[in-house]
């Protein structure tokens, strides 16, 4: 659990080298860590309540990632 | 339906049990499927406004690096660690109910609701600093640099964004109360505590949420004028 607050601490440092790919990875790692155990995603019993979870993450997964691709291959810069 | 045995005579139940479930275990499992669907609801509402800024990112990423400058990178760090410490604090709540420390409970819901306020209350700092130095979109809107229409639409999405999340915020905090105030009256138990669970899960969510937006909003840039 302190483990969480450890990496809000390294995040800071990635002031000198940064990346918006390593920041949005320890974001990923957070929310991860926050949904395992303080959610107890860990723990759920039901096997429906998991796919609900899935279905809304993989809907948010659409949302961006097919938006994104679309904005990408227009011509304007 | 549960496997579990139902160990108490039919007319003798939980009293926190509703009557169209068969046991308290196919109402708490329910319940956390219910509170899961509203969470994804919630994932609905914030990803437009994540796209909303993805995009705007993508076309305008100069304007972003020079809003993000503008953001005091100190406060949002100290709020990011508030807001995970009042995540752990609100998880340990959950397990006191789990075990019928009903006190613990209380005092950890207290806590909880202190480290909400004071992450709202280094937020209304923030907002008056953005607002006395002309970064409010609209008329008073004043930017010094290069393309301030664009900076001016990632403040948009900057106040948007962290407006809604303050809004989830105080509805979280006065969710805690509530649940605190039922705590204190011993409502909850190891036979009973949904409710705790399930504020306990918005509670996370809404810090979720923060987790995202922190670095999106704050971390663009290598140089921090603040």
């Amino acid at each position: 659990m302190v483990l969480t607050v450890v990496t809000a601490a390294a995040s800071r440092i990635d002031l000198r080298q940064y990346s918006a790919a390593v920041a949005l990875a320890i974001a990923t790692t957070k929310a991860l860590l926050v949904a395992l155990f303080f959610m107890g995603v860990k723990y759920i019993s039901q096997k429906m309540t998991i796919v609900v979870i899935v279905a809304g993450l993989f809907w948010l997964g659409i949302l961006l990632v097919l938006s994104m691709t679309d904005y990408a291959w227009r011509a304007f810069g | 339906m549960s496997n579990s045995p139902i160990v108490v005579a039919h007319d003798e139940h939980n009293p926190a049990l509703r009557h169209h479930f068969a046991d308290m275990e196919q109402q708490r499992e329910a319940s956390e499927m219910g509170m899961w669907v509203f969470l994804i609801t919630e994932i609905m509402f914030f990803g437009g406004m994540f796209l909303a800024y993805i995009v705007y990112r993508y076309l305008y990423y100069p304007a972003w690096v020079a809003g993000s400058e503008h953001m005091d990178f100190w406060w949002g760090t100290i709020n990011t660690v508030v807001l995970i410490c009042s995540s752990l604090t609100m998880a340990l709540a959950v397990r006191s109910a789990q075990v019928g420390q009903r006190k613990m409970l209380v005092m950890l819901l207290i806590v909880t609701m202190l480290l909400g306020c004071v992450f709202l209350g280094i937020k209304a700092v923030e907002y008056h600093g953005h607002w006395v130095e002309h970064q409010f979109p609209g008329p008073s809107f004043h930017f010094e640099g290069p393309d301030p229409q664009h900076v001016e639409l990632f403040f948009s999405l900057y106040w948007a964004m962290t407006g809604f999340h303050a809004l989830h915020m105080l509805i979280g905090v006065v969710l805690v109360g509530f649940i605190a105030f039922f705590g204190w009256h011993g409502k909850y138990g190891p036979d009973y505590y949904n409710p705790v669970e399930n504020t306990g899960l918005y509670w996370h969510f809404v810090d979720i949420v923060w987790i995202y937006l922190y670095p999106l909003l704050y971390l663009i840039s290598h140089r921090h004028l603040h």
